[in-house]
């Protein structure tokens, strides 16, 4: 248990503003340590990880493992594909034969909604959420505010998330962590990939991506995940880029320069134009190395620590 | 909270004297002054270390390089206190590989502190020689450490504290001595 965020990183939206600003505030020295020639600090030593990951994941298990091992941890990694129904037993079993190994912290990544809480209520370890199925995705949206924040304040931003909503845990996590720091936040796409009742949590809804592009500071664009199109969620991918990629062109019209943010893989020509990925508004590689120092502060944030001993400790150190 | 009693140690002129005599120390024990380097511990050390190399080019004409270092994520004790929220920045803009470096502290006590920002250094290179200066040594070390150059020793029970104000952060130059009163004992 830390005193500092409790045991488990499971969402943002159970997380206070000042909670989700700590965070980030401890990245921001993390930054540095990856640009070091040694990129590494003892300060996890001893702590044994391991990167769970039921779905295929490159991106966000590279970067946590990177972040583990830059703080010196020891990490095992279990790949698991398969069944994205959640098998109670199953995963459970898996987490307390671990345990028993003695491990310290399970980052997890699963197909099912709730899968992370579902594993942080019954073991020990502390959980970090690497994404469960269309929930929540907190190390990526908070990724995402550090993006932000580095180019202008949080507050009053408008942020737009264009795209599938509906399925995407991104989204989630980014429409509370916007909200929860006072940005203004819409949501853009074809009106089935839009969860209803989006409206009641505060967010804007825009049918047009040219609306979208006209109010905006700052687009999250999200990928579109090719399985939709066969599920009948949008006609075609040609006919996806028509209404609702952001091109250049499109950008070219917009009122001030808008910063555009993806959460990456991206699929060039269907909801973002190659030209505006590789060009001057995107952020989206500086996304990739904010994920490193954010998953970093994170597992800082929850290792180590017994409040209990704390107080004793209080006078012994040099400060 | 128990009751405190206060004890200046040193005010701003007795303050800007002992980082004169320091700065002189440390001139004197550095060969090359030229490409010294002096490294403040976050937070207090940092703002030492930017008033001694103001006095070492005063003193030498030599422009005096200077870093910045936070080891909180090199101490011993993250099991026992906690992750400390805020860590600070680690700036150590120049190549230490071959340099006279010099490791400014505002107190010196267990000494830990000192441990940990040597293991720090070792990450960043490999300089010719590393020196410690502190404005306060206040004894009873936990690990056999020194320091070369040290402003001010003084003695303290286990419970004190020593707190250095410096105008930068705190608007006013004093170090005091914290005397926490035991009642009913």
């Amino acid at each position: 248990m830390s005193p500092a965020l409790g045991k488990d990183l499971l969402g943002l939206e159970s997380l206070a503003a000042d909670d989700i600003r700590l965070i980030l505030d401890t990245a921001e020295p993390f930054k540095e340590i990856s640009e070091r020639a040694i990129k590494k600090v003892p300060v996890l030593r001893g702590k044994t990880i391991v990167n769970l990951f039921f779905e295929p994941s490159t991106r966000t298990r590279i970067s946590f493992e990177f972040a583990e091992k830059r703080l010196s941890a020891d990490t095992v990694n279990v790949a698991s594909p398969g069944s994205s129904v959640l098998k109670g037993e199953t995963l459970v079993d898996t987490a307390r034969n671990l345990e028993a190994m003695r491990i310290d912290m399970v980052v997890i990544r699963h197909g099912s909604s709730g899968a992370a809480k579902f594993l942080a209520d019954r073991i020990q370890s502390n959980v970090i959420n690497a994404g469960d199925g269309k929930h929540e995705h907190p190390t990526q949206g908070l990724l995402d505010l550090l993006t932000i924040r580095d180019r202008r304040p949080i507050e009053g931003a408008k942020v737009c998330v264009v795209g599938d909503v509906l399925h995407s845990r991104v989204a989630r996590s980014n429409i509370w962590g916007l909200l929860k720091l006072g940005a203004r936040v819409a949501a853009c796409g074809p009106r089935s990939l839009l969860p209803l009742g989006i409206g009641e949590l505060g967010v804007r809804v825009f049918r047009r991506i040219e609306e979208a592009i006209e109010w905006a500071d700052v687009l999250n664009v999200l990928r579109l995940q090719l399985e939709r199109m066969q599920a009948g969620y949008v006609p075609s991918l040609r006919e996806y880029y028509r209404v609702f990629g952001v091109t250049l062109e499109r950008l070219a019209r917009a009122p001030r320069e808008l910063l555009i943010l993806h959460p990456g893989p991206m699929n060039r020509g269907v909801e973002i134009d190659s030209r505006v990925a590789d060009g001057p508004h995107s952020v989206i590689l500086d996304q990739v190395t904010n994920g490193v120092a954010v998953r970093m502060a994170a597992l800082y944030l929850l290792a180590g620590g017994r409040p209990e001993l704390a107080e004793a400790a209080k006078g012994g150190g040099d400060r | 909270m128990p009751p405190e009693e206060r004890q200046l140690l040193l005010d701003d002129r007795a303050l800007a004297r002992t980082l004169l005599r320091m700065a002189q120390d440390i001139v004197r024990q550095t060969p090359d002054p030229a490409h010294l380097v002096l490294i403040g511990v976050q937070r207090r050390g940092v703002e030492l270390a930017a008033r001694l190399a103001a006095a070492i080019t005063d003193l030498s004409g030599a422009e005096v390089a200077r870093g910045a270092m936070d080891i909180t994520l090199y101490r011993d004790d993250l099991e026992v206190v906690g992750p400390k929220p805020i860590v600070g920045p680690t700036r150590l803009p120049v190549d230490l590989d071959g340099r006279p470096v010099w490791i400014v502290d505002d107190v010196l006590f267990t000494g830990r502190t000192v441990r940990a920002a040597l293991d720090e250094l070792a990450d960043f290179g490999r300089p010719a020689r590393v020196g410690l200066a502190v404005l306060i040594d206040r004894g009873r070390r936990e690990v056999p450490i020194q320091a070369d150059v040290v402003g001010e020793r003084v003695t303290t029970s286990a419970d004190d504290r020593v707190e250095v104000f410096v105008r930068e952060l705190d608007g006013r130059d004093a170090v005091e001595l914290v005397h926490v009163v035991k009642v009913g004992a």
